[in-house]
């Protein structure tokens, strides 16, 4: 089924194509969109071609799993590989999908026309209605809607902000900063308690940067840890930027630690849990996941630091029993496919810091270092490992 | 026999008790041997002993059978436990019987044509009619009587017989000539009348399933049912009130024409076969049931064979030698056995020859002594002969075995195989079967099986007879049947075997259940496996079809939505996309189409499966779909807001997508009703429950035209 073909006939007409593409809309997106516009045309017309000389009309979508997923150790970040993944009409496993994934191209194809966006949530109901003459319905969840939407985004080669949706915001910033969101100013020095929620689209077209003070970029974990770094004013003392990302960072947020890492040089140091889960997400800033390996060039940052919690912290902090949460079954294979990527495979500081978590048994939160003290994390671990450069890269 | 002194009895004064048994006289004190046990059974086995001595009669003298029972009540049974009085009456259209013979026939036990030969015929033994006239003497005083006619030309014979039972012999109570003799279409025939205490029920065991299932062995035969309750109803007035125009389908129609002509019409007419377009169906009119002729030929006619080494004993082998006219071996074998050429016979001498004594074919026969025979007998089984001839068979055949069951069970599915002759202990003997699957049949009981001796039903005993036996062992969920362990398979499914044989093994005088013989009972297997492997590439194609029909179903739903979603994006033609994209859809999916197509009523299966082109299957179209609601299924492009159509019951108009077709014209335009209804049920009320008789309400058929047959022997 899964029939692995290489991946060429959309991207190449899609540049061929582009110039006949409807006239573009005097916006900031312009070209973008005609791009987007094109590639969807072409896509839908490949089917109409098939379908009336008798052909079996289909679409060849990039396969998006980790076994067309390269590692690409010069560049160091994940690349998507050229294996792609044929949807057929008349295929009892794909027909409902392949009609999908062609209402959610009209769909599309309407937003940008009209220059709007809509949500994840808001394409479900876009492309949502009853399929003529039975009672099934086009998505039955938003899960299906979304994953066709993400078929779509690597099928044209576009990014999910170029078909003009977004993803609910999540993630908080502050710091030495003034951000221009939409024409807005907006200075993350003064965002009070709550801090600058970063949005969905991060691209240039939307938001600029000016100002940019800070010298790094402190990226937390969670937003719990996030507000006792801003509490304590953190990101002024040592003049920063302190990012939250709730828990794995959106793309959104990674775009802006992207953008200002690589437009603004700020090196990007993490703050995230003894556990496979922050190592996992330590990762996937740094070179890019699996189900977007295709956008890693523009998310991944391969210099990002991992600051901690460390497996050591237990014994250097003198941390006492109770923070300990031990290791359950779960982790432990986590924590040992972790250690297998090629990026970590032949890295051995890192080898080094999962086999110790593996020998303590158990995983620290960053609140465990509360135990020491309300503001032990802020005055005393944070500004030790940076004078110290006691990281991992 | 000399008996000891102390039961105070001696040689001499038992001797004077001792006498012959008149076979009659063993008889009537153990008519249960005969099948005449009770009241009710008494009923079936009297109309069974008639009627197979009159198809017997038809066909020896090639004379398409009509056969009409009557069952009259003539006394009400005083309460429901006690057995009623009624009259027997059964007319054929046979050759009649001379004169002389009529006492013999139906005034003997033990007398007939059929006892002595070796040939395939529904009677054997020569005991049933005369049983029956003699059950129905001993119940009612009434003698048998007995109107033949067997020269057209001339008056036919009206005899009523008692029977002596001490004696074994008829006694005829009046003789007459008469003109009162119906008209039938040969101009011969023979009637036969007993009055005798029965009880005439229905259903299991009763004369109509018997009448139904011979019926569905011999198409050949037409066969009219009066039951006692449509007995009474006067046949000319209800034809009067019933005319043609409220008769429901053409049977009925033309059948309740009383000339003869006419009626071999409708015979001839609704005999088309199983490549007709109409099917004659057992029909039931207000004053009879008809099991209507389906097929215009005789069965081949049989011949007889001299036995076959291999079914001889040796006390048979040395009787023979005794009483053989052949003066040397050679001919000793040649003409009293079948299957002994020259050569085999120098083989047998050559083998059974000792360093003392050799033999020859040129060995006289009266040097032969016990020892001698011994020796050539024992030869003569380990020799390797030729199976004995098989043009003494006349299986019912593939063709006929179809169109019997087309006419008695509404299924979907027909199959039928016959196997090769085969023998046990010297008897050639041939099996077929034939099964029906689905259609009116109840899915969630164990088959039906129905079986037949030589084109005789068997109603009783049934897990005694290795027919059954077989059903049992044969393993059906190989084609895709239920089967609890040890039973037979359960879905809906009638089985039918036959066997032909000169000689039909059965368990007991009352010919109800054929004998578990090795051979027999396999090739009773290896015919239904052969069945069974139809069925199941029927049953698994069916569930194919479905399969790909579903199938068609999900892409028909999404390629709406798919053409309307290109128009909104590229601009494409909704209509021609739409179009484009249904004729791959069906291409795709041909396989749905296979059988649905055809227009006609029924079709040979078309696709391109094993069942192709084979003649021992007929598949049923299921014409009982509902056409599409209007605007339905159609996809209607442009129109998006339009309300939505009602959902489709996807499962019955699935069937049909070629009726529903019209779909993508960009306005709702009325469907024309893809079809004309199904015409193949003959009547609404078609059977319920029971998939064989047809309630055909058609108009009556007045006709007294069955003439009855037995020139020589018809007993059995």
């Amino acid at each position: 089924m899964a029939k692995k073909t290489t991946k060429k006939t959309s991207k190449k007409s899609t540049t061929k194509k582009s110039s006949s593409a409807v006239e573009p809309r005097p916006s900031a997106w312009g070209k973008r969109d005609a791009r987007t516009a094109a590639a969807i045309r072409d896509l839908t017309e490949g089917i109409v071609k098939s379908a009336m000389s008798g052909r079996e009309p289909k679409v060849d979508i990039p396969t998006r799993s980790s076994a067309n997923t390269k590692w690409n150790k010069s560049r160091g970040i994940l690349q998507m590989g050229s294996a792609t993944t044929t949807r057929q009409l008349f295929n009892l496993g794909q027909a409902r999908n392949f009609m999908q994934t062609l209402l959610h191209g009209q769909g599309i194809n309407e937003l940008v026309d009209a220059g709007k966006t809509l949500s994840l949530r808001g394409m479900f109901y876009k492309g949502l209605h009853t399929v003529k003459g039975t009672k099934e319905k086009t998505f039955n969840d938003q899960t299906e809607s979304d994953k066709v939407l993400e078929d779509l985004e690597v099928t044209l080669g576009a990014l999910r902000e170029e078909l003009h949706i977004f993803a609910k915001k999540r993630g908080t910033m502050v710091g030495n900063i003034t951000v221009i969101d939409n024409g807005d100013e907006i200075n993350c020095r003064k965002m009070g308690s709550g801090g600058y929620a970063i949005p969905s689209i991060c691209e240039p077209e939307v938001i600029q940067f000016k100002n940019v003070d800070a010298d790094f970029i402190l990226h937390v974990e969670k937003d719990t840890v996030w507000q006792r770094f801003n509490e304590d004013r953190f990101w002024e003392t040592h003049n920063c930027i302190l990012t939250e990302g709730s828990g794995q960072p959106t793309r959104g947020v990674r775009r802006m630690l992207h953008r200002l890492h690589k437009e603004h040089g700020l090196p990007v140091i993490c703050l995230l849990d003894c556990d496979p889960w922050g190592h996992y997400i330590y990762s996937v800033i740094k070179q890019g996941s699996i189900s977007l390996a295709f956008e890693s060039e523009r998310l991944a940052i391969p210099e990002a630091k991992f600051l901690g919690i460390r497996a050591k912290d237990y014994e250097q902090c003198e941390l006492s029993d109770d923070v300990q949460i031990e290791l359950n079954d779960r982790d432990i294979t986590r924590a040992k496919q972790i250690m297998a990527y090629p990026w970590f495979a032949d890295h051995k500081p890192w080898q080094k810091e999962i086999k110790k978590m593996l020998s303590n048994g158990f995983k620290m939160e960053v609140e465990s270092l509360i135990t020491k003290d309300i503001s032990y994390v802020t005055e005393v671990y944070v500004p030790e490992r940076l004078k110290a450069e006691d990281w991992l890269s | 026999m000399a008996k000891r002194e102390r039961t105070k009895a001696n040689a001499e004064t038992m001797a004077t008790k001792q006498r012959d048994i008149s076979v009659s006289e063993f008889f009537a004190k153990n008519r249960h041997l005969l099948g005449f046990d009770n009241p009710r059974k008494a009923l079936l086995t009297t109309v069974k002993e008639a009627v197979d001595n009159a198809l017997d009669a038809c066909e020896e003298a090639s004379i398409l059978p009509d056969i009409e029972v009557k069952i009259e009540e003539v006394e009400a049974a005083t309460s429901a436990s006690k057995a009623g009085r009624y009259r027997v009456t059964i007319t054929d259209n046979g050759p009649g019987i001379v004169r002389k013979q009529v006492e013999n026939i139906f005034g003997r036990l033990l007398y007939g044509s059929k006892f002595h030969r070796l040939k395939m015929s529904r009677g054997q033994q020569g005991i049933g009619i005369s049983a029956a006239g003699m059950y129905g003497l001993m119940t009612t005083g009434k003698p048998m009587v007995i109107t033949t006619r067997p020269k057209k030309t001339k008056p036919a014979h009206h005899l009523e017989l008692a029977m002596d039972t001490s004696k074994n012999r008829p006694e005829v109570t009046i003789d007459v000539e008469t003109e009162d003799f119906p008209q039938t279409s040969s101009g011969t025939g023979t009637r036969v009348s007993i009055e005798m205490s029965a009880k005439f029920f229905r259903g299991k065991g009763s004369v109509e399933t018997y009448l139904e299932q011979t019926a569905i062995a011999n198409p050949h035969a037409e066969i009219t049912f009066i039951p006692p309750d449509k007995a009474k109803e006067d046949p000319t007035l209800a034809s009067a009130d019933k005319g043609e125009s409220t008769s429901p389908d053409r049977e009925g129609g033309v059948t309740s024409d009383t000339s003869v002509d006419s009626l071999a019409d409708a015979s001839g007419s609704s005999s088309s076969g199983p490549s007709g377009e109409d099917i004659a169906r057992t029909t039931e009119l207000p004053d009879r049931i008809v099991y209507p002729r389906t097929i215009d030929e005789l069965p081949p006619e049989t011949a007889e064979i001299k036995p076959h080494p291999y079914g001889v004993e040796l006390g048979a082998f040395l009787n023979k030698i005794k009483t053989t006219d052949e003066k040397q071996l050679a001919g000793f074998f040649k003409n009293e056995f079948c299957r002994v050429p020259p050569s085999a016979v120098k083989e047998i001498t050559d083998r059974a020859s000792t360093k003392t004594k050799s033999y020859s074919g040129q060995t006289w026969i009266k040097s032969i002594e016990t020892a001698d025979a011994d020796r050539l007998y024992k030869a003569l089984q380990d020799s390797k002969l030729r199976a004995p001839p098989t043009d003494c068979l006349a299986p019912i055949g593939v063709r006929v075995m179809l169109a019997g069951l087309l006419k008695g069970v509404r299924a979907e599915f027909y199959a039928a195989s016959t196997r090769n002759p085969s023998v046990y202990r010297g008897n050639p003997f041939q099996i077929e079967a034939a099964i029906a699957f689905g259609g009116e049949l109840p899915g969630d009981q164990p088959a039906r099986v129905i079986r037949f001796a030589n084109r005789v039903p068997l109603l009783y005993q049934q897990s005694a007879c290795s027919a059954h036996k077989s059903v049992v062992e044969t393993s059906w969920k190989n084609y895709g049947m239920s089967q609890p362990r040890g039973s037979a398979p359960v879905g809906p499914i009638v089985i039918m075997i036959h066997m032909a044989s000169v000689w039909v093994p059965f368990t007991s005088e009352s010919k109800e259940a054929i004998a578990d013989y090795d051979e027999i009972r396999k090739e009773m297997r290896l015919a239904l496996q052969e069945c069974g492997r139809k069925l199941g590439t029927y049953i698994r194609r069916r569930q194919k079809m479905k399969r790909e029909g579903q199938k068609r179903d999900v892409f028909e739903r999404y390629i709406g939505e798919i053409a309307k979603a290109c128009n909104a994006i590229a601009g494409a033609d909704t209509e021609e996309l739409y179009d484009a994209l249904m004729k791959q859809a069906k291409r795709r999916t041909e396989i749905a189409d296979a059988v649905l197509d055809e227009d006609g009523q029924y079709v040979k299966d078309n696709s391109n499966g094993r069942l192709d082109n084979d003649d021992g299957v007929i598949i049923m179209r299921d014409d009982d779909d509902t056409p599409p609601p209007p605007g339905g299924t159609g996809f209607q492009p442009v129109t998006p807001n339009e309300p939505e159509s009602p959902a489709r019951e996807s499962k019955s108009t699935r069937k049909s997508p070629a009726k529903k077709k019209p779909a993508a014209k960009a306005k709702p335009k009325p469907k024309t009703p893809a079809k004309k209804p199904a015409t193949r049920r003959p009547t609404a009320s078609a059977t319920e429950a029971k998939p064989d008789a047809i309630k055909n309400k058609g108009k009556p058929k007045p006709r007294v035209r069955l003439g009855q047959s037995q020139e020589s022997g018809l007993f059995g």
